[in-house]
């Protein structure tokens, strides 16, 4: 069978499972519809905060950005998992034991103020959009290249499903289908993976293989691969190329983001009890750390490939996905010398993204372009999103491998749009309405809203899926840094430090916010041309920003609360209360 | 706040503040701040800084999270202040 109808028939089967497990988990109840009833055993809260925190990105782009980046990349990896420990042991045992809906219930009452209350609300609103956008961008480019429908029709497709089961099942549904799509994206991760470690190395664990010697026999991967990358001007694939103090902040920032997050920290309000909450974070890890060592390897395998692929090869004779790469834009190669072959160097081939004529071809049958040569002399422009997936393909696997990684994408994507549409729907809902605007509202009611707000949610979703602005990934950095410094270090405080007060919350949050926005607004879309380690403060990049604007909060909210009246009786009773697990 | 959920509450944050450290030294001490010393020592295939960065700090939260599942449990019980005896509690 080939590859497009393999494809079709695994992301249909996998789609009517999730829909199957919908109507199965119905939500009656605004408790089941926010937490799914505080009714979820911990290894199936673990594996759906796996598939709710592994989104298009961990999937699709980050073993490409490392692939790209080489001992760099590791920012990602210890970033977006690190910050499961700091959830563990700060966050989740006493978010659970405080035991409502959401974030901004927790500062709300912590901070005994709507004002608090409404900040949380924006940031989490804020952060949750930012993220829905970058995966439906995901789902658009997995449909576009594996099952040849534009991309309207495959954001309509994935909108509909989640609409379906976001709607009737909330967040019991959610959970479900996030463990069958736990499932289906880590089968789709390693089983490309280990194929690819066999080829090239004869050991089945990934982990391992990239520490291995060639099955060649020319030695050591990571020897040859730096042997390589250094010949062709890219540097040691092992050495690092970031200033150490800039590393530092963006690790620090995506770690502490992540533990910050509202669609992670919810899940831990849907198990049973304080203990499992700890424990479904362990669980929770281990699940995405299967991912997370694995793609490294995927990283070097896929460079290491590419390399031996494209560099110094005829244009008329690369195999098939490097053309069907370039028909969809996301390849690109300018013939600079005519020779016909591909030179792949160090440094940009061309300015900007590629934009190709509609019509004729180059001299060795190349789609050609209007773009402006870079300095150097490398010739090929590779989208780094196209790694994993393309990987299967490079590697020369069968067809079923291919279409389980097409599987295996959507199931990423899906699952945590599916998340965040459910914090954003309870935000309006819960947040909003229930608590602030029309308190007298029955159960009833509220669920109906909450069902509203996810459609009108998913509505506004699709729509950046089908125009994607073109600042998906600077606000990514955005999310994580918006995180990190508003609801971080409220919430860690208002855990540890009895003594903090609404207005120290409130000035540190504010000071967080407003010094993270436009640090990241000023070097990312007003004067981009000036974002280099010269002009950043200390040489920390927009990305690593959330760590100062954290610290700031930390600094502004401790200096105020101790010009200002303790917090009430019962607040500091209700402290005491959510340390301890019983009662 | 009564003396025993006080003295839990220390031991719980002595408990938390080691278990960070070593959080911090694995990923921000030997993946990043000593990551170009370490990188002159072998491990296995790998040079040892690029593999504590890419792999080793990972395997160092996983086991971190599971000695705190284990401690707090055991902490839990020493104070009788764990959850055991409430049956069902799920629906509040």
């Amino acid at each position: 069978m080939d590859a497009q109808t393999l494809t079709y028939i695994i992301v249909g089967v996998t789609f009517a499972l999730y829909i199957g497990i919908a109507i199965w988990a119905k939500a009656g109840t605004t408790d089941d519809f926010y937490v799914a009833g505080h009714h979820v055993p911990p290894l199936a809260n673990g594996m759906a905060t796996a598939a709710d925190w592994m989104s298009a990105a961990s999937f699709i782009s980050m073993a490409g950005l490392i692939s790209f980046m080489g001992r760099d990349g590791a920012m990602y990896l210890m970033g977006w998992t690190g910050g499961y420990v700091l959830l563990a042991l700060l966050l989740a045992p006493y978010l659970r034991k405080f035991g409502q809906f959401t974030v901004p219930d927790f500062v709300g009452d912590r901070y005994y103020s709507d004002a608090a209350r409404t900040v949380a609300v924006i940031c989490a609103l804020f952060v949750s959009f930012t993220y829905v956008a970058g995966q439906m961008r995901g789902v658009g480019i997995v449909f576009s290249r594996f099952l040849e429908v534009d991309i309207m029709t495959g954001v309509l497709i994935g909108m509909s499903t989640v609409f379906f089961y976001a709607v009737l099942g909330g967040m019991k549904g959610i959970t479900y289908t996030q463990v069958a799509q736990y499932c289906v994206l880590i089968f789709a991760f390693m089983v490309p993976a280990i194929f690819i470690s066999i080829l090239m190395t004869g050991n089945p664990v990934p982990q391992l293989g990239f520490g291995a010697e060639l099955a060649d026999g020319s030695g050591y991967l990571l020897d040859k691969l730096d042997g390589i990358s250094t010949e062709l001007g890219f540097g040691e694939y092992t050495a690092g190329n970031k200033s150490t103090i800039d590393m530092f902040c963006i690790v620090a920032a995506l770690m502490v983001g992540t533990a910050g997050l509202p669609h992670v920290i919810v899940r831990f309000f849907t198990v049973p009890k304080v203990s499992d909450a700890r424990l479904s974070a362990g669980y929770a890890l281990v699940l995405i750390a299967i991912l997370y060592t694995t793609a490294p390897a995927v990283a070097s395998f896929a460079r290491l490939n590419l390399i031996d692929t494209v560099s110094n090869a005829e244009y008329q004779a690369t195999p098939e996905w490097f053309k069907n790469w370039e028909a969809i834009d996301l390849i690109a190669w300018r013939d600079k010398n005519s020779d016909g072959k591909i030179q792949y160097t160090a440094g940009n081939a061309f300015e900007g993204k590629p934009d190709f004529y509609e019509e004729g071809k180059g001299a060795s049958g190349e789609r050609l372009l209007r773009n402006e040569n870079g300095p150097s002399d490398n010739e090929l422009y590779i989208d780094q999103d196209i790694m994993v997936l393309a990987n299967p393909e490079i590697a020369d696997l069968p067809n079923w491998v291919v279409a389980l990684v097409v599987a295996g994408g959507l199931a990423a994507a899906l699952s945590t749009a599916a998340g965040l549409l459910l914090v954003i729907s309870t935000s309006v809902a819960h947040d909003l309405f229930k608590k602030m605007l029309l308190p007298n509202i029955t159960d009833k009611q509220e669920l109906m809203f909450a069902r509203m707000a996810v459609a009108i949610a998913v509505l506004i979703a699709g729509y950046f899926g089908i125009n994607p602005p073109g600042f998906v990934a600077q606000v990514v950095a955005f999310a994580f840094g918006l995180s990190a410094s508003t609801f971080f270090p409220i919430i860690l405080m208002g855990i540890f430090y009895k003594r903090m007060n609404k207005e120290g919350a409130i000035s540190g949050m504010l000071t967080g916010l407003v010094f993270t926005s436009l640090y990241i607004i000023y070097f990312k879309f007003i004067n981009p041309d000036a974002s280099n380690a010269e002009n950043w403060w200390f040489g920390v990049s927009p990305e690593g920003a959330g760590t100062i604007g954290m610290a700031l909060n930390f600094v502004v909210a401790y200096v105020v609360s101790q010009f200002t009246n303790a917090p009430p009786k019962d607040v500091q009773d209700m402290i005491e209360w959510i340390r301890v697990p019983r009662g | 706040m009564s003396e025993n959920s006080d003295n839990y509450w220390k031991e719980n944050v002595r408990l938390v503040l080691k278990l960070l450290a070593i959080w911090f030294i694995a990923s921000f001490g030997m993946g990043i701040l000593f990551v170009d010393w370490l990188n002159q020592f072998q491990f296995v295939g790998f040079p040892f800084g690029f593999w504590m960065a890419q792999q080793g700090a990972i395997y160092v939260f996983v086991v971190l999270i599971f000695v705190y599942v284990f401690k707090m449990n055991k902490l839990d019980k020493k104070f009788g202040v764990g959850e055991e005896e409430m049956m069902d509690e799920g629906s509040e």
